[in-house]
């Protein structure tokens, strides 16, 4: 069952990685890279899960009669241009976060908000 | 890690490995997406954010311990989950059993498209694509909100600074990047409308083409890359874009079919299919590729801003 | 034409945002947005006639039949829905036009008014579809422009609230993601419908149940439930006064829907209830978010941040009502959802134009308000008396029924606590009522004058509606009942 089951595994550390970055670390732009971390590995977990034995790319071609799993691909593709629009708008936040309170550390940021009020 | 640098090349790096990967796991199309959205665009913003928002992180950080129970909870909970899951790489998977075998064995009569991908992407599920064109729309324009910067005449001239282009110095650069852009473009091209057959389709097209622009930008400068490409035309062209692949949809609804039923395109239904998928790939190209334009073009005058409200400063 | 509806709701306000960007001339774009959105709302009237005289309506966009492609499945819960989404937009965008002027920057206001509709229209797409993953989709063009409109807001601390929202948007979104996944991983199937004749065969298993959590933590993320709800205060109460009361009003609405269709339709109800100790968890949570929620609101100096907190509350209830897993339950929820909708899509747009007059919602700026700016504090005052639940108002129609649907499953301390609920809202309207009625006005150089008509009207229009449907409560009441009870019936009602 292990034999079966590592890739998934490996998968699930890496997304808890990717997850913890986002919520334990407070600079912005590492948040930013946890998220995209953590996205990525949800991919990878998705596109091993349509790998057949034996198969090959989803394209028909002449002499071949094992294909792996297209719609997961085709969920991916979807999923990796949310993600980079995610990402983009976030930087975008960012720098203006950057330009208004002069920082991207969430202690600052907190710290300048309780001063506000 | 204290340097955001090389955390993003870490991370730019990662997104190129998983690429790999998927390549071996016979998802070639994802992979040249991965490759090229998340290796290269993802990380060239992000080194762009950095341009501005500083390059090193403030070392001193808050007790973790709650998030790291959270993310313990989580994984346990996930690695729960996979103990039931059909093995890798099994083909007796549900997966493989249900909704896959039509695309498999019946997509070349329906659509006549050799990359099951792409007949897919482009009609099985056409309208899923459609909200990613969306997606990828609103997250320009979401960027042109946040990032605009009104230009006045006056400022124009003020602006220089990344100018100083590397014109004069680097003879070498500028040749061989003239050279090298329109085989880009070309390549673009030719990914676009080969989708059907092999890897390929809207969305990497649209990015190796912001790619090329992007190389010219960068060895040419922002002055010049403004004036050879328009601000407003490239807001039109994402418009557009969204609008062409809708369009689609609405002269099939126009012929009495459903909205995306590409058989009333034309008087043979393959026929049509292959129409279809032509003109809405064509749409997600120039979205994506205005959109890409965008995004880095609003970063970059983003930065000059900064850099002249420094400089007025100092 | 009329076959196509279902698809057009969607497609009319997805392909205006685009158009917007060609027409650029802010006042031409706002007429268009608000007659696009009232068309939207005339196709969701329509379809919600059709469903209720002929049943469900499935269209399959592509022609492909699901599970192949995607289908679009509109029964009476996504009809009522697409109702209340639409309503509420059109409504709103009435004062859009003079509210921004005075928020946002000139050159942004086309900007703005592209994402409202991209948000409008993700929300549609969320409710209207019968597609697992097309949720996501929809979703994520909501969330990315809603990111958007918040960020636009005047105060520095829109910008924190926004990137706030969006990590913990984001995070909700993946968790769905891989809810989605690890369901699609057990079937083979992303079509709804599909996934609710095939679970059961597989819903034993640790994966399904994993799925499950998954995919309602994510939704919780996106609704705001206590404990995941520190993203709301924030971001209501910096976002432009538009944008609030829209997503107020509907935003929270949309992730309610995702609850109750995936814990009924898809997931049937044994698994959710049983299965999964779902039910009392919820209960707690729900008690809890009102409780804390509440209190919260009353120390509040913002007022735009003070309902915001309401909102949570309010939000509370309707989990309330969803745990029971009544028919009687889930109708107060979904009446709760309609009536919440013109609470507080009154209040805040009422609080926008304070706003627009005096630049600042700050309590202490309230003083004297209730002789100054009349109709907009008398609106406030009927919206308040609507949270606490006087008779009369549509606030008293969602308390009473949920009351009911406590004591008919016999959960008295439930209702008492719910009571006692209202009382705490007393106390967080009561300060505002106090401070502009009661307190002499500020003195300050300008004088303040009632809003202009581009605000009463909406805002009284949801005030009369707001008694209105606590009067005649016919409409709301049979709608929500009949969809509840369909769902209790399952997601096949066309075929079984």
């Amino acid at each position: 069952m292990i034999l079966g089951l590592y890739n998934y595994w490996i998968v699930i550390i890496l997304m808890m990685i990717g997850f913890y970055i986002v919520i334990a670390h407070g600079n912005l732009i590492k948040k930013i890279v946890g998220l995209t971390i953590f996205q990525t590995s949800v991919f990878i977990f998705y596109i091993s899960m349509a790998k057949v034995d034996e198969g090959t790319a989803p394209i028909l071609a002449e002499g071949i009669n094992q294909y792996s799993n297209p719609l997961p691909h085709v969920l991916i593709l979807t999923a990796i241009v949310v993600g980079i629009a995610t990402t983009a708008l976030a930087l975008a936040l960012a720098v203006r976060i950057k330009e208004a309170y002069g920082s991207i550390e969430e202690k600052d940021i907190q710290e300048k908000d309780n001063l506000d009020c | 890690m204290k340097d955001l640098f090389a955390v993003i090349m870490l991370t730019g790096i990662y997104s190129l490995l998983s690429a790999s990967f998927f390549v071996a796991m016979d998802a070639v199309d994802v992979a040249f997406t991965e490759a090229a959205v998340g290796a290269g665009v993802s990380t060239l913003l992000m080194l762009v954010a950095i341009t501005i928002t500083g390059r090193s992180e403030n070392p001193a950080r808050h007790k973790p311990f709650l998030a790291l129970a959270v993310v313990i909870v989580t994984g346990s909970l996930l690695i729960y989950g996979t103990l039931d899951m059909p093995h890798f790489g099994s083909s007796l998977a549900p997966i493989h059993q249900h909704v896959t075998p039509r695309y498999i064995n019946d997509s070349m009569q329906e659509i006549g498209v050799p990359n099951i991908v792409t007949s897919v992407l482009a009609s099985y599920r056409a309208f899923d694509t459609f909200g990613e064109v969306v997606v990828i729309f609103t997250a320009g324009i979401g960027v042109l909100a946040l990032l605009m910067v009104v230009r006045r005449p006056e400022d124009i001239e003020k602006i220089n600074f990344l100018n100083e282009s590397m014109h004069e110095k680097h003879l070498i650069l500028r040749i061989v990047t003239k050279t090298l852009i329109p085989f880009i473009m070309l390549f673009a091209l030719y990914v676009q409308f080969h989708g059907d057959f092999g890897p390929g389709g809207g969305f990497q097209a649209g990015v190796i083409f912001a790619a090329a622009i992007f190389l010219y930008t960068m060895v040419f400068g922002m002055a010049t890359a403004r004036r050879v490409i328009n601000q407003s035309f490239i807001r039109i062209l994402a418009a557009v874009g969204v609008l062409l692949y809708g369009s689609v949809g609405v002269v099939s609804m126009l012929n009495g079919k459903e909205f995306f039923d590409y058989s009333a395109l034309a008087s043979d239904p393959v026929a049509g299919q292959h129409l279809g998928i032509l003109l809405i790939e064509l749409g997600v190209g120039c979205t994506v590729t205005a959109v890409m334009v965008i995004i880095f073009f609003n970063f970059a005058d983003r930065k000059e801003k900064s850099q002249h409200n420094e400089n007025k400063g100092s | 034409m009329l076959t196509h509806l279902p698809v057009l709701q969607v497609i009319v306000p997805l392909m205006a945002a685009p158009l917007c960007l060609l027409l650029n001339r802010p006042r031409l774009v706002w007429l268009f947005t608000l007659i696009v959105s009232g068309l939207a709302f005339v196709i969701s009237g329509l379809l919600l006639q059709q469903v209720l005289t002929s049943g469900t309506i499935i269209y399959d966009l592509g022609g492909w039949d699901a599970p192949w492609g995607i289908e679009y499945r509109i029964d009476l819960l996504n009809a009522y829905l697409l109702v209340i989404i639409s309503a509420i937009s059109t409504v709103v965008l009435f004062a859009a036009h003079t509210s921004i002027r005075e928020e946002i920057p000139a050159s942004r206001h086309t900007l703005f008014y592209i994402l409202y509709l991209l948000t409008f229209a993700g929300m549609l797409g969320i409710v209207a579809t019968g597609d697992a993953f097309n949720v996501f989709v929809f979703l994520e063009i909501s969330s990315l422009s809603a990111y958007a409109l918040i960020a636009l807001g005047k105060d520095r601390r829109a910008l924190w609230a926004s990137f706030q929202y969006l990590i913990m948007g984001t995070i909700g979104a993946t968790f769905i993601l891989i809810g989605i996944g690890l369901m699609y991983q057990m079937t083979g199937t992303l079509n709804m419908e599909d996934l609710s004749k095939l679970l059961p065969d597989v819903e034993q298993t640790r994966t399904v149940f994993t799925a499950f959590a998954f995919v309602i933590v994510g939704i919780c993320l996106k609704l705001a439930m206590f404990p995941l709800h520190l993203w709301l205060p924030n971001a209501y109460a910096y976002a432009p006064s538009i944008v609030t009361a829209f997503l107020a009003a509907t935003a929270t609405k949309v992730a309610i829907y995702l609850l109750i269709r995936f814990t009924f339709s898809i997931f049937n109800l044994s698994f959710s209830f049983t299965h999964v100790p779902l039910q009392i968890l919820f209960l707690v949570l729900g008690l809890a978010g009102i409780f804390v929620a509440s209190t919260t609101a009353i120390y509040q100096t913002n007022v735009k941040q003070l309902f915001a907190y309401s909102s949570i509350a309010q939000i509370g209830y309707m989990i309330v009502g969803f745990s029971v897993s009544s028919v009687a339950g889930l109708t107060a929820t979904l009446l709760h959802l309609f009536n919440h909708a013109l609470m507080k899509s009154a209040l805040f747009l009422a609080l926008g134009a304070v706003m627009y007059r005096i630049g600042s919602t700050q309590l202490s700026q309230f003083q004297g308000l209730g002789r100054q700016m009349p109709l907009t504090m008398a609106a406030i005052v009927v919206g308040g008396l609507s949270l606490i639940g006087v008779p009369l108002t549509v606030g008293f129609v969602s308390k009473w029924y949920l009351v009911v649907a406590m004591i008919e499953n016999g959960w008295w301390p439930v209702a008492v606590l719910i009571l006692l609920g209202s009382l705490l809202a007393v106390v967080y309207v009561w300060r505002i009522v106090e401070v502009a009625y009661f307190k002499p006005a500020l003195a300050s150089t300008k004088t303040i004058k009632e809003a202009p008509l581009a605000f009463l009207i909406p805002v009284w229009v949801l005030v009369i509606a707001n008694i209105y449907f606590g009067i005649d409560t016919r409409f709301s009441v049979e709608v929500a009942h009949a969809a509840s009870m369909n769902l209790f019936q399952g997601l096949s009602g066309v075929n079984r």
